[in-house]
């Protein structure tokens, strides 16, 4: 039940984009077309979920029992960089129509901070492995799920007529607002779960 | 000395980075419920930007180009960490207010970006001047967007009344109204800037 709770709230109540603001720049950056949010979601998936493991892994194993967690920043970002820089390099080598498809994407989401958000966010929270995992997990869908639909609504907004000042940035980001009020009707939805 | 200012008031006006250049996008929306978590942050991420340009820029010629931007990480990791303790320890309400945003600090574009694009080219003295430049119009824009949410959401500016609670938006604190503050202040911005030139 507690697991259900985690995606659930995961994903709707407090979604990652419209609740928590993280990862807003690639957000705003790569929304314009339908098929790069998709992959963008695709790239961000992946490197969340294997990010987080290692963390993890690293402050438990490593920084808690050497009493180290004032390094857990710079600790984290090495990792994802560097984690980021080899599945790059694997990718490349094992599935080359994979890397056509998230390959220009994967340089980006080392800024990207999603990333470090959730893998300090799994430390605060206090949140065994498994509970860790699912939640890197469900973030990442409610981050595509965000973008999917941001990005379709975005190229509607091409064909329509808007004021010169509030093209393109301004638009979106109220736009953004707009479905940021609507992911507000889920609050309380996790109630159910407790 | 005139060139300084001249970097300084780059930094604020023409490449405000909130404004103008779009970017640390995710502490802009998340901490700026009300006017002074803003600035606190701007002046946090101010701090970080001014002490990795300085340390960048000392540096910049012992750094290996291949592993520079590693390197650059690791700097401004070292400050983030810095700010983090030092917040812990002297303000610990305001630090939980900012909660994991503080840390973030860390994959903010915009001192990643000054690091790669100023620091790493320019002297000591000019990259103070442009991390205290692009600092100051990041905690500008913050303090601004802090300011207007506070106001039309709870009244106050600062914890100061203007007008009574109720007539306020609660909107505008919550999450939504980040967004469409934001929204409306860059199209203002955009506007005027077009006046001008």
């Amino acid at each position: 039940m507690e697991i259900i709770g985690i995606i659930i709230v995961a994903i709707l109540v407090n979604n990652v984009v419209f609740s928590q603001f993280l990862g807003i720049c690639p957000f705003l950056g790569v929304s314009k077309k339908l098929d790069t949010a998709i992959g963008m979601s695709a790239a961000v998936t992946f490197v969340l979920t294997l990010a987080t493991l290692v963390s993890f892994l690293i402050q438990k194993g490593i920084l808690e029992p050497f009493g180290l967690e004032y390094l857990q920043t710079i600790t984290f970002i090495l990792v994802i960089a560097s984690l980021v820089q080899m599945v790059e390099i694997i990718i490349k080598k094992i599935s080359p129509p994979l890397y056509q498809a998230l390959g220009v994407f994967l340089p980006l989401i080392t800024t990207n901070c999603v990333i470090l958000g959730v893998a300090i966010l799994v430390i605060q929270k206090d949140y065994n492995l498994l509970e860790s995992i699912i939640y890197a997990i469900s973030t990442a869908i409610g981050y595509a799920m965000a973008l999917i639909i941001f990005s379709s609504i975005r190229e509607q907004l091409t064909l329509t007529k808007i004021p010169k000042a509030m093209q393109g940035v301004p638009i979106a980001l109220i736009t953004a607002g707009i479905l940021a009020m609507a992911f507000m009707g889920f609050s309380g939805i996790d109630q159910v779960f407790k | 000395m005139s060139n300084n200012l001249k970097v300084l008031i780059n930094g604020l006006i023409k490449e405000n980075p909130i404004f103008v250049l779009l970017l640390g996008m995710c502490p802009t929306l998340a901490t700026t419920s009300s006017a002074l978590n803003g600035m606190s942050m701007g002046l946090a991420t101010m701090f970080v930007l001014v002490c990795s340009n300085i340390v960048i820029s000392l540096i910049k010629n012992l750094i290996p180009d291949k592993v520079r931007i590693p390197a650059f990480i690791v700097v401004i990791a070292t400050f983030v960490t810095l700010v983090q303790m030092m917040m812990n320890a002297y303000v610990p309400a305001l630090a939980d207010s900012l909660g994991i945003f503080i840390p973030l600090i860390v994959v903010n574009c915009i001192v990643l970006g000054r690091a790669e694009a100023f620091a790493s080219k320019n002297g000591v003295l000019s990259s103070f001047f442009d991390g205290l430049g692009i600092g100051l119009g990041f905690t500008v824009a913050l303090t601004l967007l802090g300011a207007i949410r506070e106001l039309l959401g709870t009244g106050k500016i600062f914890s100061m009344t203007i007008f009574p609670e109720n007539f306020g938006a609660l909107l505008f604190v919550l999450a939504p109204g980040a967004f469409i503050a934001l929204g409306y202040m860059i199209a203002i911005f955009n506007k005027l800037q077009k006046k001008t030139n």
